[in-house]
C-alpha cells in the first residue's frame, strides 16, 4: 500500500480552493431549508378551532420550506403553566410557546424582544389596549406578539328574557347590534338593583366568589369601577383607601343577592349556572353561550353579550390576552418571527375567529370588526359587542395597575375575592384591609 | 529480597481475588443487588436528584438569579396563610388517618369474621375505592358535592333537610376533603388489618377464652398487641401520603374557601406554579420533610423497641 504525502502548500491551496467553491456555489434550497420550528400552541376549547391555526402554519411552512410541530397544550390541569415552567428551567424546548396573561412577565428574562414584529403589526393593524401593553411589554421590550387565539373579553352574558321580565331592562336595546351602545343607564347602580330583582325572581345573577379566574376578573373591574386600587402602579401598597372601602361595601350588597354558594364556585360554575336556565346574567366570554346553542337552544337564543355597568371611576371590562412567545434559547427565531407575522395578518385573523364562533379576540383595534361576531348566533348579533368594537369600555384585567409581577401574586390568590368574602361574612372593614395588606406585603418579594 | 518476595506472592493473591469476587457474586445479596441496581439508578434519577434540585431551588430568590440560603423560609414563617397551611396540613392528615385506621380496623374484622367461601368477593368489593385512581373518583364525589347541582343535596332536599355548602363552607369544605381522603384509604387499612389478622396464632385467642376474656379484653390483649407493628408501619405511611396529598383537595376545592382547605402540596402548587414563585413553591412542599420525619423517627422507634422486647 503506498502512501502519498501532502504538502502544507498543498493542503493551503486545496482548502482555499474548496472554500471559494463553496461560497460561490449556487444556494440550492432543499425540501425544509430554512430548518425546524417547533411551536406550543394553546389547545383551543372549541372543537375544531386548532384546525385555522394548523392550516395556516402549515401552508407558511410549505410557502418557507420550514418543517414544523406543533403541540396544543391544553390549560386544563394548568398543563400550559406547566410546560413554561419545565421549559423555562430547561432552558429547552418549544421555539415559540402560547403565553397567557401574566406569563411573558413571569419569563421576561428569557424571552426574545419582539418589538420588530409587533411595532409592523400595530403599524398595519392598528394599537393595541392598554391591558395588552401593560401584559406584553416590560420597559421597551415586547415580550411577545399579542395572540388572536385564546384571548377573551369576561363580559356579561345576560338572558334577555329574564332581564326584562324580573329586572325591566331590555339588554338589546342597550346593546343593538350593529349600532353602538346607549348604555348610559347601565350603572353599578342599575346593576345592583337588577341582581336583587332577579335574586327576587328566581334567577341570581352566576357570578362567582371563588378562587380561580372567573371570580376574580370579575371583581377585578368592579374594583377598577370604584377607582379601587390595592396597590398602586409604582408597587406601594394602598389597601386602605376609600374606593377600596367602597368596593367593598359595593361588593357585600351584590353577594346578599348571589348564589349562596358562589364561594366555591370555579370557572366552569357560572357556565352551568347559565346553560342550565337557572340564572339571569354571568361573566363570561361567549363559550357559555356556545355550549347552551348545543345543548339548551333554547336559552341560547335569549342570551345577548354585552358591555359592564359603569362606575363612579369608569366602565371597565376584563380583557385576558394570550401572548406568543420567542424563547431567547430558540435555535430559529427568525423563522418564528415570519410566523409569528403571518398568523397576525387580517385574513388569518378572520379564518381563526371564525373557527372559534367568535370567542377568540385579536388585540389590534382594526380587527374587532369582523364579521364573524355581527353575524353569529341565535340571536343574530349576540356577540356584535363583545369585541368592544366601540370602544365603550376600557379594557382591563384584576389587580392592575400594580407591577405585573406583584398583580400575578395578587391575580392568583385571589386577594381581591377574599376580601370580599371575609368582609361579607362578618368582618370588620379595618381587619380585612388589615390582612389583605399583609398578604399584598407578603407579594412585593423580588 | 522484598521484590523477589512481592511477585512469590502474586500469583496465589490474584487467585484469591478472583475466588473471593465468584464468592461475592454467588453470595445471594449480591445478586439481589444488582438485581435491584436498576431500580436503584432509576429511584435516583426520579427521586434523588429531584430532591436535591428542590433543595437548591429553594435557596433561590424569586426570580431564581440570587442564594438566599434560608431567606424563603424566614420569609415563610412571617406568613399567616402558612401557618395557616400548616396547621390544616395536620388537621388534615392526623383525622383522616385515625379515621382510617378505625374504619379499616373494623372493617377488617367484619371481613376476617366472614366465612372464607364468599371473603373474597367481600375483599374485591370493599377495594375499590382504593383502586380506582384518585383523580377520577374525587370528580365524582365533586358532582356529588357540587355547589349548584349536588347529589346529596338533592337527596336531603328529599326528605326536607336544608341544602349544605359542602365545599362552600370552611368546615364543611374541610370535612368533605377529610371524608373522600377517608373513602378512598380506608380500604388499604383494611386490607393490611386483615392480613395482620390472618396472621394472628388462634391458640391465643383459644388460651384468652379459657383464662375468661371477654370480646374487648381479647381485642385489647391478644389483637392489638400482635397488630402493633402492622399498624404502626401502616400508619406511617398513610401519615406520608396523607400529608403530601394534592389530587383530592385540588380536584375538590383547590384550596377554598378562604384557603382553609389547603395543605402543603396544594398550597406550594398555587404559589410555584401559578403564581409562578418556583422558589416559595419548593420551600412550602419541602418543609413537609421535618415534619415526616420526625413522625417516621417517633413511630419507626417504637417499633424497634417491640423487636428487642420480643
Amino acid at each position: 500500500m503506498t502512501r502519498k504525502k501532502l504538502t502544507r502548500r498543498q493542503f493551503i491551496a486545496a482548502t482555499a480552493l474548496s472554500s471559494a467553491a463553496l461560497v460561490t456555489a449556487p444556494y440550492v434550497r432543499g425540501a425544509h431549508a430554512a430548518g425546524k420550528l417547533s411551536i406550543g400552541f394553546w389547545d383551543h376549547w372549541v372543537p375544531g378551532a386548532n384546525k385555522a391555526s394548523t392550516d395556516i402554519v402549515n401552508e407558511w411552512a410549505e410557502k418557507e420550506k420550514v418543517e414544523v410541530t406543533i403541540d396544543y397544550i391544553p390549560s386544563q390541569g394548568n398543563k400550559n403553566l406547566l410546560t413554561i415552567a419545565a421549559e423555562a428551567q430547561a432552558k429547552a424546548g418549544h421555539d415559540i410557546l402560547a403565553m397567557p396573561t401574566w406569563w411573558p412577565h413571569a419569563q421576561a428574562e428569557l424571552l426574545e424582544p419582539m418589538n420588530d414584529v409587533v411595532e409592523g403589526l400595530i403599524k398595519q393593524n392598528g394599537e393595541v389596549n392598554g391591558t395588552v401593553q401593560y401584559l406584553g411589554k416590560a420597559g421597551n421590550k415586547w415580550l411577545g406578539v399579542p395572540a388572536c387565539v385564546g384571548s377573551q373579553i369576561k363580559g356579561p352574558c345576560s338572558r334577555i328574557d329574564l332581564m326584562k321580565q324580573h329586572a325591566g331592562i331590555d339588554v338589546q336595546a342597550m346593546y343593538p347590534a350593529g349600532s353602538a351602545p346607549k348604555a348610559d343607564g347601565w350603572t353599578t347602580d342599575t346593576f345592583l338593583k337588577a341582581a336583587e330583582a332577579c335574586h327576587k325572581g328566581g334567577v341570581p345573577f352566576g357570578i362567582g366568589l371563588g378562587e380561580t379566574s372567573d371570580s376574580v376578573d370579575t371583581v377585578g373591574a368592579f374594583f377598577l369601577a370604584f377607582g379601587a386600587e390595592v396597590v398602586d402602579a409604582k408597587g406601594n401598597v394602598v389597601v386602605k383607601n376609600d374606593n377600596v372601602r367602597q368596593a367593598l361595601e359595593y361588593y357585600k350588597k351584590l353577594m346578599a343577592f348571589l348564589p349562596s354558594d358562589a364561594p366555591s364556585w370555579d370557572d366552569g360554575s357560572n357556565n352551568r349556572w347559565l346553560v342550565s336556565g337557572r340564572g339571569a346574567l354571568i361573566m363570561n366570554p361567549p363559550s357559555a353561550w356556545a355550549v347552551a346553542r348545543r345543548d339548551a337552544p333554547q336559552i341560547a337564543e335569549q342570551c345577548w353579550t354585552h358591555g359592564f355597568p359603569v362606575g363612579p371611576k369608569g366602565r371597565f371590562a376584563p380583557f385576558l390576552p394570550y401572548f406568543w412567545s420567542v424563547w431567547s434559547f430558540s435555535k430559529n427565531k427568525e423563522a418564528a418571527k415570519s410566523v409569528l407575522t403571518r398568523l397576525s395578518q387580517p385574513d388569518a385573523v378572520e379564518k381563526m375567529v371564525a373557527a372559534s364562533g367568535g370567542y377568540d379576540l385579536p388585540a389590534f383595534e382594526k380587527l374587532t370588526t369582523l364579521k364573524t361576531w355581527a353575524e353569529e348566533g341565535p340571536p343574530k348579533g349576540t356577540l356584535y359587542h363583545y369585541p368592544n368594537p366601540h370602544k365603550h369600555q376600557l379594557l382591563s384585567i384584576s389587580a392592575s395597575p400594580a407591577p405585573p409581577k406583584v398583580a400575578q401574586q395578587i391575580y392568583t390568590q385571589a386577594t381581591l375575592t377574599k376580601m370580599c368574602v371575609r368582609f361579607y361574612r362578618g368582618e370588620p372593614m379595618e381587619k380585612t384591609l388589615a390582612w389583605a395588606e399583609g398578604e399584598l406585603e407578603g407579594f412585593m418579594r423580588s | 529480597m522484598a521484590d523477589v518476595a512481592i511477585e512469590r506472592n502474586a500469583a496465589p493473591r490474584t487467585a484469591r481475588k478472583r475466588a473471593s469476587l465468584r464468592t461475592a457474586l454467588k453470595r445471594k445479596s449480591t445478586a439481589a443487588f444488582l438485581m435491584t441496581l436498576p431500580l436503584i439508578l432509576l429511584i435516583s434519577l426520579l427521586v434523588i436528584y429531584p430532591a436535591f434540585y428542590s433543595l437548591h431551588l429553594a435557596t433561590l430568590n424569586k426570580s431564581m438569579q440570587r442564594f438566599i440560603g434560608l431567606g424563603n423560609f424566614q420569609f415563610l414563617f412571617k406568613r399567616e396563610t402558612f401557618w395557616l397551611v400548616v396547621e390544616q396540613s395536620c388537621i388534615f392528615a392526623i383525622t383522616a388517618v385515625f379515621f382510617k385506621a378505625l374504619i379499616g380496623f373494623i372493617v377488617a374484622h367484619f371481613v376476617h369474621n366472614i366465612p372464607a367461601k364468599g371473603q373474597r368477593k367481600w375483599r374485591g368489593m370493599l377495594l375499590v375505592p382504593w383502586v380506582i385512581p384518585p383523580a377520577m373518583s374525587t370528580l365524582a364525589w365533586l358532582w356529588l358535592f357540587d355547589p349548584s347541582y349536588s347529589a346529596f343535596n338533592y337527596l336531603l332536599a328529599g326528605v326536607g333537610v336544608d341544602r349544605i355548602p359542602w365545599t362552600g363552607e370552611t368546615g364543611w369544605a374541610r370535612f368533605s376533603v377529610i371524608l373522600v381522603n377517608i373513602w378512598f384509604g380506608a380500604p388499604f387499612f383494611m386490607i393490611m388489618y386483615l392480613a395482620s389478622l390472618k396472621s394472628v396464632p388462634d391458640q391465643l385467642y383459644e388460651a384468652a377464652a379459657i383464662d375468661g376474656a371477654n370480646w374487648w379484653q381479647r381485642i385489647w390483649y391478644v389483637t392489638l398487641p400482635m397488630m402493633r407493628n402492622i399498624i404502626a408501619i401502616t400508619t406511617l405511611f398513610s401519615v406520608i401520603v396523607t400529608f403530601a396529598n394534592f389530587d383530592i383537595v385540588r380536584i375538590l376545592t383547590a384550596g377554598g374557601p378562604l384557603d382553609r382547605t389547603h395543605v402543603f402540596a396544594t398550597w406550594a402548587f398555587r404559589i410555584g406554579i401559578e403564581g409562578g414563585d418556583i422558589p416559595l413553591g419548593a420551600s412550602v412542599s419541602l418543609f413537609m420533610v421535618p415534619i415526616l420525619a420526625i413522625a417516621a423517627v417517633f413511630i419507626l422507634r417504637d417499633i424497634n423497641k417491640r423487636g428487642n422486647e420480643s
